[in-house]
Protein backbone atom coordinates (compact mmCIF):
# COMPACT_ATOMS: atom_id res chain seq x y z
CA UNK A 1 0.00 0.00 0.00
CA UNK A 2 1.32 3.44 -0.92
CA UNK A 3 0.69 5.43 2.24
CA UNK A 4 1.39 8.75 0.51
CA UNK A 5 -1.79 8.33 -1.54
CA UNK A 6 -3.96 8.37 1.59
CA UNK A 7 -5.60 11.43 3.09
CA UNK A 8 -4.57 12.78 6.48
CA UNK A 9 -7.81 11.53 8.02
CA UNK A 10 -7.29 8.04 6.57
CA UNK A 11 -3.69 7.95 7.80
CA UNK A 12 -4.71 8.84 11.34
CA UNK A 13 -7.44 6.18 11.29
CA UNK A 14 -4.95 3.51 10.21
CA UNK A 15 -2.68 4.63 13.00
CA UNK A 16 -5.47 4.39 15.57
CA UNK A 17 -6.44 0.94 14.21
CA UNK A 18 -2.77 -0.08 14.53
CA UNK A 19 -2.60 -1.01 10.84
CA UNK A 20 0.44 1.22 10.36
CA UNK A 21 2.96 2.99 12.60
CA UNK A 22 3.92 6.66 12.60
CA UNK A 23 7.42 5.65 11.60
CA UNK A 24 6.08 3.85 8.52
CA UNK A 25 3.99 6.88 7.59
CA UNK A 26 6.92 9.27 7.95
CA UNK A 27 9.35 6.96 6.12
CA UNK A 28 7.02 6.60 3.15
CA UNK A 29 6.72 10.39 2.88
CA UNK A 30 10.48 10.91 3.23
CA UNK A 31 10.93 8.47 0.34
CA UNK A 32 8.34 10.30 -1.68
CA UNK A 33 10.07 13.63 -1.03
CA UNK A 34 13.39 12.12 -2.13
CA UNK A 35 11.77 10.82 -5.29
CA UNK A 36 9.91 14.04 -6.20
CA UNK A 37 12.11 16.89 -5.04
CA UNK A 38 14.54 16.96 -7.96
CA UNK A 39 11.63 17.69 -10.29
CA UNK A 40 9.23 19.66 -8.01
CA UNK A 41 11.47 21.60 -5.61
CA UNK A 42 8.77 22.26 -3.03
CA UNK A 43 11.03 22.29 0.03
CA UNK A 44 13.78 24.65 1.13
CA UNK A 45 14.77 22.37 3.98
CA UNK A 46 13.63 18.92 5.11
CA UNK A 47 13.67 17.64 8.64
CA UNK A 48 13.57 13.86 8.15
CA UNK A 49 15.69 12.79 11.09
CA UNK A 50 13.77 14.89 13.64
CA UNK A 51 10.49 13.82 12.04
CA UNK A 52 11.36 10.16 12.53
CA UNK A 53 12.25 10.77 16.18
CA UNK A 54 8.88 12.41 16.75
CA UNK A 55 7.19 9.52 14.96
CA UNK A 56 8.87 7.04 17.34
CA UNK A 57 7.54 8.98 20.32
CA UNK A 58 4.02 8.89 18.91
CA UNK A 59 4.29 5.14 18.29
CA UNK A 60 5.31 4.72 21.92
CA UNK A 61 2.28 6.72 23.02
CA UNK A 62 0.05 4.43 20.98
CA UNK A 63 1.74 1.31 22.34
CA UNK A 64 1.10 2.62 25.87
CA UNK A 65 -2.55 3.30 25.02
CA UNK A 66 -2.06 7.01 25.70
CA UNK A 67 -4.37 9.50 24.05
CA UNK A 68 -3.11 10.92 20.74
CA UNK A 69 -3.79 14.25 19.05
CA UNK A 70 -5.94 14.93 15.99
CA UNK A 71 -2.86 15.20 13.73
CA UNK A 72 -1.06 12.18 15.17
CA UNK A 73 1.60 10.79 12.88
CA UNK A 74 0.73 13.08 9.97
CA UNK A 75 3.69 14.68 8.15
CA UNK A 76 3.10 18.39 7.58
CA UNK A 77 4.95 20.91 5.40
CA UNK A 78 5.36 24.42 6.80
CA UNK A 79 5.74 27.55 4.71
CA UNK A 80 9.15 29.02 5.42
CA UNK A 81 7.83 32.29 6.87
CA UNK A 82 6.43 30.52 9.94
CA UNK A 83 9.10 30.28 12.62
CA UNK A 84 10.16 26.86 13.85
CA UNK A 85 12.35 26.50 16.92
CA UNK A 86 15.76 25.22 15.88
CA UNK A 87 14.85 24.84 12.19
CA UNK A 88 16.03 27.48 9.73
CA UNK A 89 13.31 29.89 8.66
CA UNK A 90 14.38 31.87 5.60
CA UNK A 91 11.27 33.57 4.21
CA UNK A 92 12.73 32.59 0.84
CA UNK A 93 15.30 35.38 1.24
CA UNK A 94 19.05 35.77 1.31
CA UNK A 95 18.37 38.18 4.20
CA UNK A 96 17.31 35.29 6.47
CA UNK A 97 19.33 32.52 4.80
CA UNK A 98 20.92 31.48 8.11
CA UNK A 99 18.20 32.52 10.55
CA UNK A 100 17.45 29.84 13.14
CA UNK A 101 14.50 30.95 15.28
CA UNK A 102 14.81 30.42 19.03
CA UNK A 103 11.04 29.88 19.41
CA UNK A 104 8.01 28.29 17.76
CA UNK A 105 5.12 30.15 16.16
CA UNK A 106 1.83 29.55 17.99
CA UNK A 107 0.55 27.38 15.11
CA UNK A 108 3.67 25.20 15.31
CA UNK A 109 3.13 24.70 19.03
CA UNK A 110 -0.47 23.73 18.31
CA UNK A 111 0.54 21.24 15.60
CA UNK A 112 3.09 19.65 17.92
CA UNK A 113 0.49 19.58 20.68
CA UNK A 114 -1.76 17.55 18.37
CA UNK A 115 1.11 15.14 17.59
CA UNK A 116 1.55 16.40 14.02
CA UNK A 117 4.99 15.95 12.48
CA UNK A 118 6.93 18.86 10.97
CA UNK A 119 8.70 17.29 7.99
CA UNK A 120 10.14 20.38 6.32
CA UNK A 121 9.92 24.03 5.35
CA UNK A 122 8.44 24.88 1.99
CA UNK A 123 9.54 27.27 -0.72
CA UNK A 124 7.84 30.62 -1.18
CA UNK A 125 8.13 33.97 -2.90
CA UNK A 126 10.63 36.11 -1.01
CA UNK A 127 8.86 37.50 2.09
CA UNK A 128 5.62 36.14 0.53
CA UNK A 129 5.75 38.84 -2.16
CA UNK A 130 4.67 37.23 -5.39
CA UNK A 131 2.13 35.00 -7.10
CA UNK A 132 4.37 32.35 -8.61
CA UNK A 133 7.08 31.38 -6.06
CA UNK A 134 9.62 32.59 -8.64
CA UNK A 135 10.98 35.38 -6.42
CA UNK A 136 12.41 32.86 -3.92
CA UNK A 137 16.15 33.35 -3.45
CA UNK A 138 16.69 29.59 -3.28
CA UNK A 139 14.84 27.79 -6.06
CA UNK A 140 11.95 27.74 -8.49
CA UNK A 141 9.15 25.36 -7.53
CA UNK A 142 7.42 23.55 -10.41
CA UNK A 143 3.73 22.89 -10.84
CA UNK A 144 3.24 19.12 -10.35
CA UNK A 145 0.65 19.11 -13.18
CA UNK A 146 3.07 20.66 -15.69
CA UNK A 147 6.72 21.08 -14.77
CA UNK A 148 7.14 24.04 -17.13
CA UNK A 149 4.56 26.03 -15.20
CA UNK A 150 4.50 27.86 -11.87
CA UNK A 151 2.71 26.41 -8.83
CA UNK A 152 1.29 29.84 -7.98
CA UNK A 153 2.39 31.80 -4.95
CA UNK A 154 3.41 32.92 -2.62
CA UNK A 155 2.75 29.59 -0.81
CA UNK A 156 3.74 27.65 -3.95
CA UNK A 157 5.97 25.15 -2.15
CA UNK A 158 3.23 24.19 0.31
CA UNK A 159 0.67 23.70 -2.47
CA UNK A 160 3.06 21.75 -4.72
CA UNK A 161 4.16 19.50 -1.84
CA UNK A 162 0.54 18.48 -1.18
CA UNK A 163 -0.29 18.09 -4.88
CA UNK A 164 2.74 15.85 -5.50
CA UNK A 165 1.90 13.61 -2.49
CA UNK A 166 5.06 14.63 -0.62
CA UNK A 167 2.84 15.51 2.34
CA UNK A 168 -0.90 15.20 2.97
CA UNK A 169 -1.11 18.58 4.71
CA UNK A 170 0.73 21.88 4.74
CA UNK A 171 0.52 25.40 6.11
CA UNK A 172 0.68 28.50 3.95
CA UNK A 173 0.00 32.15 4.58
CA UNK A 174 -2.07 34.77 2.84
CA UNK A 175 -1.87 38.49 2.43
CA UNK A 176 -3.79 38.79 -0.84
CA UNK A 177 -4.45 35.25 -2.08
CA UNK A 178 -1.19 33.41 -1.40
CA UNK A 179 -2.98 30.24 -0.24
CA UNK A 180 -5.95 30.23 -2.61
CA UNK A 181 -4.09 31.03 -5.84
CA UNK A 182 -1.48 28.24 -5.47
CA UNK A 183 -4.26 25.86 -4.31
CA UNK A 184 -6.07 26.67 -7.55
CA UNK A 185 -2.93 26.29 -9.70
CA UNK A 186 -1.91 22.98 -8.08
CA UNK A 187 -5.39 21.41 -7.91
CA UNK A 188 -5.63 21.16 -4.12
CA UNK A 189 -7.87 22.66 -1.43
CA UNK A 190 -6.66 25.85 0.30
CA UNK A 191 -8.43 27.66 3.14
CA UNK A 192 -7.82 31.30 4.05
CA UNK A 193 -9.41 31.78 7.47
CA UNK A 194 -11.04 34.94 8.79
CA UNK A 195 -8.59 37.58 9.99
CA UNK A 196 -8.16 36.95 13.72
CA UNK A 197 -9.12 33.26 13.72
CA UNK A 198 -5.55 31.93 13.59
CA UNK A 199 -2.74 33.46 15.63
CA UNK A 200 -0.10 35.34 13.63
CA UNK A 201 2.45 35.04 16.45
CA UNK A 202 5.57 33.71 14.77
CA UNK A 203 4.38 34.38 11.23
CA UNK A 204 7.03 36.73 9.85
CA UNK A 205 4.94 39.79 9.03
CA UNK A 206 4.34 41.07 5.50
CA UNK A 207 1.23 43.24 5.97
CA UNK A 208 -0.07 42.88 9.49
CA UNK A 209 -3.68 43.98 8.89
CA UNK A 210 -4.05 41.44 6.04
CA UNK A 211 -1.81 38.46 6.91
CA UNK A 212 -3.38 35.19 7.97
CA UNK A 213 -2.09 31.61 8.11
CA UNK A 214 -4.05 29.09 6.02
CA UNK A 215 -4.18 25.35 5.33
CA UNK A 216 -3.72 23.02 2.35
CA UNK A 217 -5.02 19.48 1.86
CA UNK A 218 -5.96 17.26 -1.06
CA UNK A 219 -9.58 17.31 0.05
CA UNK A 220 -11.87 19.62 2.02
CA UNK A 221 -11.98 17.41 5.13
CA UNK A 222 -8.19 17.33 5.44
CA UNK A 223 -7.83 21.10 5.07
CA UNK A 224 -10.60 21.55 7.68
CA UNK A 225 -8.84 19.13 10.06
CA UNK A 226 -5.66 21.20 9.99
CA UNK A 227 -7.68 24.40 10.47
CA UNK A 228 -9.18 22.79 13.59
CA UNK A 229 -5.73 22.24 14.98
CA UNK A 230 -4.36 25.76 14.40
CA UNK A 231 -7.34 28.05 15.08
CA UNK A 232 -8.14 29.70 18.39
CA UNK A 233 -7.43 32.69 20.55
CA UNK A 234 -3.84 33.53 21.41
CA UNK A 235 -2.89 36.20 23.90
CA UNK A 236 0.42 36.68 22.11
CA UNK A 237 -1.35 38.13 19.03
CA UNK A 238 -3.27 41.29 19.90
CA UNK A 239 -5.46 40.91 16.79
CA UNK A 240 -6.43 37.36 17.71
CA UNK A 241 -10.18 37.11 18.34
CA UNK A 242 -11.54 35.38 21.41
CA UNK A 243 -14.34 33.08 20.28
CA UNK A 244 -15.70 29.69 21.16
CA UNK A 245 -13.75 26.92 19.43
CA UNK A 246 -15.51 25.40 16.43
CA UNK A 247 -14.97 21.87 15.09
CA UNK A 248 -14.73 22.49 11.34
CA UNK A 249 -14.73 18.79 10.47
CA UNK A 250 -18.36 18.76 11.68
CA UNK A 251 -19.19 21.02 8.73
CA UNK A 252 -18.27 18.20 6.34
CA UNK A 253 -21.82 16.88 6.20
CA UNK A 254 -24.36 16.65 3.42
CA UNK A 255 -27.18 19.09 2.85
CA UNK A 256 -26.91 22.55 1.31
CA UNK A 257 -30.53 22.87 0.23
CA UNK A 258 -31.69 26.45 0.49
CA UNK A 259 -28.22 27.94 0.95
CA UNK A 260 -27.97 31.24 -0.89
CA UNK A 261 -25.02 31.88 -3.17
CA UNK A 262 -24.07 35.20 -4.78
CA UNK A 263 -22.41 35.34 -8.19
CA UNK A 264 -20.67 38.73 -8.52
CA UNK A 265 -20.75 39.82 -12.15
CA UNK A 266 -17.44 41.70 -11.76
CA UNK A 267 -15.69 38.37 -11.00
CA UNK A 268 -16.76 36.92 -14.35
CA UNK A 269 -15.92 39.94 -16.51
CA UNK A 270 -13.12 40.93 -18.81
CA UNK A 271 -9.69 39.48 -18.10
CA UNK A 272 -11.06 36.19 -16.81
CA UNK A 273 -10.06 33.24 -19.00
CA UNK A 274 -13.06 31.80 -20.83
CA UNK A 275 -12.20 28.20 -20.07
CA UNK A 276 -11.82 29.05 -16.36
CA UNK A 277 -15.26 30.69 -16.34
CA UNK A 278 -16.80 27.66 -18.03
CA UNK A 279 -15.51 25.30 -15.33
CA UNK A 280 -16.77 27.59 -12.59
CA UNK A 281 -20.23 27.86 -14.20
CA UNK A 282 -20.33 24.05 -14.32
CA UNK A 283 -19.57 23.97 -10.61
CA UNK A 284 -22.34 26.48 -9.96
CA UNK A 285 -24.73 24.11 -11.75
CA UNK A 286 -23.66 21.25 -9.48
CA UNK A 287 -24.35 23.36 -6.39
CA UNK A 288 -27.69 24.42 -7.84
CA UNK A 289 -28.64 20.79 -8.47
CA UNK A 290 -27.96 20.15 -4.77
CA UNK A 291 -30.54 22.75 -3.81
CA UNK A 292 -28.46 25.92 -3.46
CA UNK A 293 -30.09 29.11 -4.68
CA UNK A 294 -27.96 31.22 -7.00
CA UNK A 295 -28.34 34.91 -7.72
CA UNK A 296 -26.19 37.35 -9.69
CA UNK A 297 -25.03 40.38 -7.71
CA UNK A 298 -22.66 43.32 -8.09
CA UNK A 299 -19.61 44.24 -6.00
CA UNK A 300 -19.11 47.69 -7.50
CA UNK A 301 -15.71 48.52 -5.95
CA UNK A 302 -14.02 45.36 -7.27
CA UNK A 303 -12.20 47.35 -9.92
CA UNK A 304 -10.31 49.31 -7.24
CA UNK A 305 -9.43 46.38 -4.99
CA UNK A 306 -6.02 45.64 -6.50
CA UNK A 307 -4.80 49.25 -6.25
CA UNK A 308 -6.14 49.48 -2.73
CA UNK A 309 -4.45 46.21 -1.82
CA UNK A 310 -1.07 47.21 -3.23
CA UNK A 311 -1.02 50.54 -1.38
CA UNK A 312 -2.00 49.06 1.98
CA UNK A 313 0.08 45.89 1.77
CA UNK A 314 3.26 47.63 0.64
CA UNK A 315 2.86 50.42 3.19
CA UNK A 316 2.64 47.90 5.99
CA UNK A 317 5.48 45.87 4.46
CA UNK A 318 7.80 48.87 4.26
CA UNK A 319 7.32 49.31 7.99
CA UNK A 320 7.50 45.60 8.90
CA UNK A 321 10.65 45.00 6.86
CA UNK A 322 12.45 47.97 8.42
CA UNK A 323 13.49 45.62 11.22
CA UNK A 324 15.70 43.75 8.77
CA UNK A 325 18.75 45.95 9.09
CA UNK A 326 21.65 43.58 9.61
CA UNK A 327 21.94 44.36 13.33
CA UNK A 328 20.27 41.69 15.48
CA UNK A 329 19.78 38.86 12.97
CA UNK A 330 19.86 38.29 9.25
CA UNK A 331 22.39 39.21 6.60
CA UNK A 332 25.09 41.79 7.28
CA UNK A 333 27.12 43.22 4.41
CA UNK A 334 30.85 42.62 4.52
CA UNK A 335 31.74 46.15 3.49
CA UNK A 336 30.40 49.40 4.97
CA UNK A 337 31.84 52.68 6.18
CA UNK A 338 29.46 53.52 8.98
CA UNK A 339 26.16 52.46 10.58
CA UNK A 340 24.07 54.00 7.79
CA UNK A 341 26.19 52.11 5.26
CA UNK A 342 25.70 48.89 7.22
CA UNK A 343 21.92 49.25 6.98
CA UNK A 344 21.89 50.22 3.30
CA UNK A 345 24.42 47.66 2.09
CA UNK A 346 22.95 44.80 4.12
CA UNK A 347 19.44 45.49 2.77
CA UNK A 348 20.54 46.24 -0.80
CA UNK A 349 22.67 43.09 -1.09
CA UNK A 350 20.17 40.69 0.43
CA UNK A 351 16.68 41.72 -0.75
CA UNK A 352 15.50 40.68 -4.20
CA UNK A 353 14.04 43.06 -6.78
CA UNK A 354 10.35 42.45 -5.97
CA UNK A 355 10.88 42.99 -2.24
CA UNK A 356 12.74 46.22 -2.96
CA UNK A 357 9.96 47.36 -5.28
CA UNK A 358 7.32 46.81 -2.62
CA UNK A 359 9.32 48.46 0.16
CA UNK A 360 9.78 51.42 -2.20
CA UNK A 361 6.08 51.62 -3.11
CA UNK A 362 5.07 51.48 0.55
CA UNK A 363 7.65 54.05 1.57
CA UNK A 364 6.41 56.33 -1.22
CA UNK A 365 2.75 55.91 -0.17
CA UNK A 366 3.60 56.74 3.44
CA UNK A 367 5.99 59.59 2.71
CA UNK A 368 5.32 63.19 3.55
CA UNK A 369 3.00 64.81 1.02
CA UNK A 370 1.67 61.51 -0.35
CA UNK A 371 0.18 59.92 2.75
CA UNK A 372 -3.34 61.31 2.24
CA UNK A 373 -3.44 60.71 -1.49
CA UNK A 374 -2.29 57.09 -1.24
CA UNK A 375 -2.28 55.45 2.16
CA UNK A 376 -5.30 57.12 3.72
CA UNK A 377 -7.21 57.09 0.43
CA UNK A 378 -6.64 53.33 0.18
CA UNK A 379 -7.92 52.80 3.73
CA UNK A 380 -11.10 54.66 2.80
CA UNK A 381 -11.57 52.61 -0.35
CA UNK A 382 -11.05 49.56 1.85
CA UNK A 383 -14.09 50.65 3.87
CA UNK A 384 -16.15 50.73 0.66
CA UNK A 385 -14.94 47.29 -0.40
CA UNK A 386 -15.76 45.90 3.03
CA UNK A 387 -19.25 47.43 2.84
CA UNK A 388 -19.81 45.65 -0.50
CA UNK A 389 -19.12 42.36 1.28
CA UNK A 390 -21.09 43.20 4.44
CA UNK A 391 -24.15 44.07 2.36
CA UNK A 392 -23.86 40.85 0.35
CA UNK A 393 -23.60 38.67 3.44
CA UNK A 394 -26.79 40.16 4.89
CA UNK A 395 -28.61 38.18 2.24
CA UNK A 396 -26.25 35.41 1.11
CA UNK A 397 -24.37 32.51 2.71
CA UNK A 398 -21.42 32.71 0.35
CA UNK A 399 -19.98 34.39 -2.73
CA UNK A 400 -18.84 32.15 -5.54
CA UNK A 401 -16.26 32.88 -8.27
CA UNK A 402 -13.12 31.59 -9.93
CA UNK A 403 -10.07 31.69 -7.62
CA UNK A 404 -7.60 32.87 -10.26
CA UNK A 405 -8.44 34.70 -13.48
CA UNK A 406 -6.08 32.53 -15.53
CA UNK A 407 -4.63 29.03 -15.78
CA UNK A 408 -1.17 28.36 -14.29
CA UNK A 409 1.31 30.24 -16.47
CA UNK A 410 4.76 29.28 -17.74
CA UNK A 411 7.81 29.80 -15.54
CA UNK A 412 9.39 33.11 -16.54
CA UNK A 413 6.34 34.28 -18.49
CA UNK A 414 5.45 37.13 -16.14
CA UNK A 415 8.66 37.37 -14.14
CA UNK A 416 9.70 40.62 -15.82
CA UNK A 417 6.30 42.30 -15.77
CA UNK A 418 5.26 43.04 -12.18
CA UNK A 419 1.87 44.49 -13.07
CA UNK A 420 0.90 41.42 -15.10
CA UNK A 421 1.95 39.29 -12.13
CA UNK A 422 -0.15 41.39 -9.72
CA UNK A 423 -3.23 40.76 -11.90
CA UNK A 424 -3.18 37.07 -10.84
CA UNK A 425 -4.55 38.25 -7.48
CA UNK A 426 -7.44 40.28 -8.82
CA UNK A 427 -10.13 37.85 -7.56
CA UNK A 428 -8.60 37.17 -4.15
CA UNK A 429 -7.33 40.46 -2.63
CA UNK A 430 -10.76 41.89 -1.70
CA UNK A 431 -11.29 39.04 0.77
CA UNK A 432 -8.17 40.02 2.71
CA UNK A 433 -9.13 43.69 2.66
CA UNK A 434 -12.55 42.78 4.10
CA UNK A 435 -11.04 40.30 6.59
CA UNK A 436 -13.47 37.62 5.39
CA UNK A 437 -12.81 33.89 4.96
CA UNK A 438 -12.52 32.01 1.68
CA UNK A 439 -11.30 28.78 0.15
CA UNK A 440 -10.36 27.32 -3.19
CA UNK A 441 -11.53 23.84 -4.23
CA UNK A 442 -10.58 22.15 -7.53
CA UNK A 443 -13.41 22.30 -10.08
CA UNK A 444 -11.92 20.83 -13.24
CA UNK A 445 -8.99 20.74 -15.61
CA UNK A 446 -8.32 22.60 -18.85
CA UNK A 447 -5.73 20.85 -21.02
CA UNK A 448 -4.35 19.11 -17.95
CA UNK A 449 -4.18 22.28 -15.85
CA UNK A 450 -6.30 22.64 -12.69
CA UNK A 451 -8.99 25.28 -12.17
CA UNK A 452 -10.07 26.42 -8.71
CA UNK A 453 -13.51 27.40 -7.51
CA UNK A 454 -13.51 30.17 -4.89
CA UNK A 455 -16.08 30.25 -2.09
CA UNK A 456 -16.08 33.37 0.08
CA UNK A 457 -17.81 33.51 3.46
CA UNK A 458 -18.55 36.25 5.96
CA UNK A 459 -16.20 36.78 8.89
CA UNK A 460 -16.06 33.66 11.10
CA UNK A 461 -18.43 31.73 8.81
CA UNK A 462 -15.86 29.09 7.79
CA UNK A 463 -18.38 26.34 8.48
CA UNK A 464 -20.62 27.54 5.65
CA UNK A 465 -17.94 27.58 2.96
CA UNK A 466 -16.47 24.29 4.18
CA UNK A 467 -19.91 22.71 3.99
CA UNK A 468 -20.50 24.04 0.49
CA UNK A 469 -17.06 22.94 -0.70
CA UNK A 470 -17.49 19.49 0.84
CA UNK A 471 -20.84 18.98 -0.84
CA UNK A 472 -19.49 20.21 -4.14
CA UNK A 473 -16.43 17.94 -3.85
CA UNK A 474 -18.61 14.87 -3.25
CA UNK A 475 -20.83 15.62 -6.20
CA UNK A 476 -18.49 17.15 -8.78
CA UNK A 477 -17.84 13.80 -10.46
CA UNK A 478 -14.57 12.94 -12.17
CA UNK A 479 -13.15 16.44 -12.65
CA UNK A 480 -10.38 15.37 -14.96
CA UNK A 481 -13.00 14.41 -17.47
CA UNK A 482 -15.36 17.35 -16.90
CA UNK B 1 5.47 60.60 -13.51
CA UNK B 2 8.22 59.21 -11.30
CA UNK B 3 11.73 60.47 -12.10
CA UNK B 4 15.10 58.92 -11.34
CA UNK B 5 15.52 61.63 -8.71
CA UNK B 6 12.29 60.54 -7.03
CA UNK B 7 13.49 56.94 -7.00
CA UNK B 8 16.76 58.02 -5.44
CA UNK B 9 14.93 59.90 -2.71
CA UNK B 10 12.54 57.03 -1.93
CA UNK B 11 15.49 54.62 -1.92
CA UNK B 12 17.21 56.87 0.61
CA UNK B 13 14.12 56.77 2.84
CA UNK B 14 13.92 52.98 2.42
CA UNK B 15 17.59 52.40 3.25
CA UNK B 16 18.17 50.89 -0.18
CA UNK B 17 20.48 51.75 -3.06
CA UNK B 18 20.22 51.22 -6.81
CA UNK B 19 23.16 51.17 -9.16
CA UNK B 20 23.09 53.31 -12.31
CA UNK B 21 22.48 50.18 -14.44
CA UNK B 22 19.45 49.13 -12.36
CA UNK B 23 18.02 52.63 -12.21
CA UNK B 24 16.38 52.99 -15.65
CA UNK B 25 14.56 49.64 -15.55
CA UNK B 26 13.50 50.08 -11.94
CA UNK B 27 12.20 53.62 -12.50
CA UNK B 28 10.24 52.49 -15.54
CA UNK B 29 8.52 49.57 -13.77
CA UNK B 30 7.96 51.62 -10.63
CA UNK B 31 6.28 54.39 -12.64
CA UNK B 32 3.92 51.91 -14.26
CA UNK B 33 2.81 50.63 -10.86
CA UNK B 34 2.35 54.10 -9.40
CA UNK B 35 0.32 55.03 -12.46
CA UNK B 36 -1.83 51.92 -11.98
CA UNK B 37 -2.55 52.59 -8.30
CA UNK B 38 -3.41 56.22 -9.10
CA UNK B 39 -6.73 54.76 -10.22
CA UNK B 40 -7.81 55.14 -6.59
CA UNK B 41 -8.14 58.90 -7.07
CA UNK B 42 -11.29 58.27 -9.16
CA UNK B 43 -13.16 56.96 -6.11
CA UNK B 44 -15.34 59.40 -4.20
CA UNK B 45 -14.40 58.90 -0.54
CA UNK B 46 -16.04 62.03 0.85
CA UNK B 47 -17.29 61.30 4.41
CA UNK B 48 -15.93 57.73 4.34
CA UNK B 49 -13.97 56.56 7.38
CA UNK B 50 -10.67 54.70 7.06
CA UNK B 51 -10.46 50.99 7.90
CA UNK B 52 -7.00 50.61 9.42
CA UNK B 53 -8.00 47.43 11.20
CA UNK B 54 -10.75 45.04 10.21
CA UNK B 55 -11.58 43.77 13.67
CA UNK B 56 -14.20 45.81 15.50
CA UNK B 57 -12.99 44.46 18.77
CA UNK B 58 -10.60 46.53 20.78
CA UNK B 59 -7.05 45.31 20.42
CA UNK B 60 -6.41 44.08 23.90
CA UNK B 61 -3.44 45.14 25.95
CA UNK B 62 -1.75 42.76 28.33
CA UNK B 63 -0.73 43.52 31.88
CA UNK B 64 2.87 44.65 32.17
CA UNK B 65 4.04 41.59 34.05
CA UNK B 66 7.57 40.31 33.95
CA UNK B 67 7.66 36.82 32.52
CA UNK B 68 10.36 34.52 31.31
CA UNK B 69 11.55 35.49 27.85
CA UNK B 70 14.47 34.64 25.58
CA UNK B 71 17.78 34.30 27.38
CA UNK B 72 20.64 36.60 26.39
CA UNK B 73 22.37 33.67 24.67
CA UNK B 74 19.28 32.84 22.65
CA UNK B 75 18.72 36.47 21.72
CA UNK B 76 22.29 36.69 20.42
CA UNK B 77 22.22 33.36 18.59
CA UNK B 78 21.48 34.94 15.21
CA UNK B 79 23.49 38.12 15.66
CA UNK B 80 25.86 38.79 12.75
CA UNK B 81 28.36 40.14 15.27
CA UNK B 82 28.35 40.33 19.08
CA UNK B 83 30.73 41.01 21.93
CA UNK B 84 30.46 40.96 25.74
CA UNK B 85 26.83 39.83 25.41
CA UNK B 86 25.80 42.73 23.18
CA UNK B 87 25.07 43.25 19.48
CA UNK B 88 28.19 44.72 17.94
CA UNK B 89 28.00 47.68 15.55
CA UNK B 90 30.41 50.20 14.02
CA UNK B 91 31.23 53.20 16.16
CA UNK B 92 28.61 55.98 15.98
CA UNK B 93 30.36 58.56 18.17
CA UNK B 94 33.75 60.06 17.60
Amino acid sequence: MDLTKLSAIELRQKLVDKEVSSVEIVKSHINKIEEMESSIGAFIITNGEEALKTAELIDKKIANNEEIGCLAGIPIGIKDNIVTNGIKTTCGSKMLENFVPPYDATVIGKIKGEDGIIIGKTNMDEFAMGSSTETSYFKVTKNPHDLERVPGGSSGGSAAAVASFEVPLSLGSETGGSVREPASFCGVVGIKPTYGLVSRYGLIAFASSLDQIGTFGRNVSDAALLLNAISGFDRRDSTSVSKEKIDYTKATVEGIKGMRLALPKEYFGEGIDKSVKEKVYNAVKVLESLGAEIEEISLPYTDYALSCYYIISTSEASSNLARLDGVRYGYRAEKYDDLEGLYINSRTESFGEEVKRRIMLGTYALSSGYYDAYYDKAQKVRTLIKRDFDKTFEKFDAIISPTAPILPFKIGEKADDPLAMYMSDILTVSVNLAGACALSVPCGFVEGLPVGLQLIGDRFEEEKIIKLAYNYERNRGDINGL
Amino acid sequence: MISKEDVKHIAYLSKLKFSEEEMADFTNKFSQIVEYVNKLSEVDTENIDSTYQISEEYQFMREDEIKESLSREEALLNAPDSQFGYFKLPKVLE
